[in-house]
């Protein structure tokens, strides 16, 4: 549905994205990662036909941004990172003024406006002028705007950035809706999001791509083997030394407080050591407390990303 | 075209909720009515003064007052109206790029000529509201004298094609610029320069007067002032006006690749 080819945008010399390819199939949600300034608003400009690419393509629904905006811009439906809305207007106005530009018919058009202050809860400020709505109401205004003329496909620049808690969860329940029958690439720096909505993540830094894969299968390729965390009770005297006689255990931290061993193994890889771990802490006499697999959070594999590219 | 009026719509809309309308409605009308009456009262009593002692020394001179009246009045018009044009222009523009709403209208199923279309008539809309309500003026010469319609509405058309002129320069400046303020003052030095241009053709030389007052947007208008509707003049403001939409166009187009 969205193709990216070698896509690349130099503002005055300096190179917001360089090189970036992806694709996006239709009816996927697409996270796009990356820390401040890495180039994913300019990425999202460049594919709603904001802006042109200095170099590179790049197609939405077999249509060239570049050379066919029209027709890209009758499929998509983009929400900036500023909502864009007329504060003198009240919503109902400013969504049906956004359903004509957006060409949809006359007769369709209320149908449509008030199926979209539906879905992103709006209804209730309908007449309210959109300058005296809070930050959350005006995000959601900006929301309604994007989907309401039905596009195939959604670019949502951070969709819920202030927003309170329970309205972060009901915009991204409502985004995990469009999973089959929209195509939907959301932006962000909140990192949980990503796992919890988006069946795919691609994670730019400084303008270049740096991985592009499953939340899960990142998770697992970059741990580079188990970890697990122990809490036992007892004298720390000999513990480290029981474990360390283990296979498969690569590194030990031991730490105690309040009379209690807690304890980060780290595993070779493909070894899973839980039971012989459990066996070697009961058989010494210490009371095992707790026992649990750390896995890699995806702020972990960020940052692990993102600073081997610095290295490098 | 329906894009152009959905735009248009919009800006109609925003002109009057905003307090822009009403302001520049209130002292546009204050004073033209104001000067209208100085005029009608200043050419009335000229001509009785003159008739007065045009008996007393014979060989009488008829004097048209209201076409007399007419003409300053336009002129008058005219000049209110190079106050009020950086008014109405200024936000067309500037305000989308500073709110970000021009990113919306970018990436929606619009051309660029359909949105400087649609925002050039909204400002040529609140141009006609003002030209109409100076109609109760030019009324009243009709109700208690008996003037020639045909300057009167060659002066008005004139007004019009003089009105979109400059409405397409402020429009121009508006795309600019992201601030409002600093869109007017432009606007307004530059309408000022074309003002002068006018005075400067009055001392130049004989070729360069030509050309001067060729340029000089309230030379032409002056002669429609006069009951003629003079095909020069008529390209003059055309051809202005659309230079101006060309160029809004093409700052609009430039946007996208200044990012």
């Amino acid at each position: 549905m969205i193709e990216v080819d070698n896509l690349s945008k130099s503002y005055s010399g300096t190179r917001a994205i360089d090189g970036i390819s992806f694709r996006v199939e239709k009816g996927e949600i697409l996270g796009f990662l990356g820390p401040n300034g890495a180039g994913k608003t300019t990425t999202m400009r460049i594919l709603s036909g904001f802006m042109p690419a200095t170099s590179g393509t790049a197609r939405v629904a077999g249509f060239d941004v570049f050379t066919h905006p029209l027709e890209v811009k009758r499929r998509i439906g983009y929400l900036p990172e500023h909502p864009p809305l007329y504060h003198e207007m009240r919503v109902r106005d400013f969504l049906t003024f956004v359903a004509r530009i957006k060409g949809v018919d006359s007769q369709q058009r209320e149908a449509r406006v008030q199926e979209a202050m539906e879905l992103c809860s709006v209804t209730e400020v309908a007449g309210t002028l959109i300058g005296h709505l809070s930050k959350g109401y005006q995000q959601r205004v900006g929301l309604a705007q994007a989907i309401l003329h039905h596009p195939e496909v959604l670019i949502l620049d951070e969709p819920t950035i202030g927003l309170d808690p329970k309205q972060i969860i009901e915009v991204r329940n409502l985004i995990k809706g469009f999973a089959g029958t929209h195509t939907v690439i959301l932006s962000t720096h909140i990192l949980p999001e990503v796992g919890m909505t988006c069946q795919r993540v691609v994670i730019i830094n400084k303008g270049k791509l740096v991985a592009v894969d499953t939340p899960g299968n990142l998770t697992s390729r970059l741990a580079k083997g188990n970890k697990v965390f122990l809490e036992a009770e007892g004298a720390p005297s000999g513990f480290r030394e029981r474990l360390e006689r283990i296979p498969g255990v690569a590194q030990l931290q031991v730490s105690e407080s309040n009379g209690r061993i807690q304890c980060y193994v780290d595993c070779l890889p493909a070894a899973d050591v839980r039971k012989e771990l459990a066996s070697a802490v009961v058989g010494g006499g210490w009371g095992l407390l707790e026992m649990r697999i750390v896995s890699l959070s995806l702020e972990e594999i960020f940052l692990q990303l993102t600073t081997e590219e610095q290295i490098s | 075209m329906k894009n152009t009026w959905a735009i248009f719509q919009r800006e109609m809309r925003s002109y009057f909720v905003s307090p822009v309308a009403y302001v520049v409605l209130t002292i546009f009308f204050f004073l033209a009515g104001l000067f209208f009456y100085e005029i009608l009262a200043r050419i009335v009593e000229q001509t009785t003064l003159s008739s007065l002692q045009s008996g007393r020394f014979g060989g009488p001179q008829p004097v048209n007052v209201p076409a007399l009246v007419a003409r300053s009045f336009f002129g008058v018009l005219s000049t209110i109206l190079l106050f009020m044009i950086p008014m109405m222009t200024m936000g067309l523009l500037a305000e989308e790029k500073k709110r970000g709403t021009i990113e919306l209208l970018l990436t929606s199923p619009l051309t660029n000529a359909q949105l400087v279309l649609g925002k050039f008539f909204a400002s040529l809309g609140l141009g006609l509201i003002m030209i109409l309500v100076t109609g109760l003026m030019t009324g009243v010469m009709f109700a208690f004298g008996d003037p020639d319609l045909s300057p009167i509405l060659s002066g008005y058309l004139g007004l019009v094609l003089y009105l979109g002129s400059l409405l397409s320069l402020g429009l121009f400046i508006s795309s600019l610029t992201e601030n409002q303020i600093v869109a007017a003052v432009i606007t307004f030095g530059v309408i000022l320069l074309l003002w002068i241009v006018d005075i400067a053709a009055g001392s130049a030389g004989t070729s360069v007067k030509e050309v001067l007052s060729y340029l000089s947007v309230i030379q032409h208008l002056e002669d429609f002032t006069k009951g003629v509707v003079d095909l020069p003049g008529v390209v003059f403001y055309l051809s202005f006006t659309a230079v101006g939409l060309f160029l809004t166009h093409r700052s609009i187009e430039s946007l996208r690749w200044r990012g």
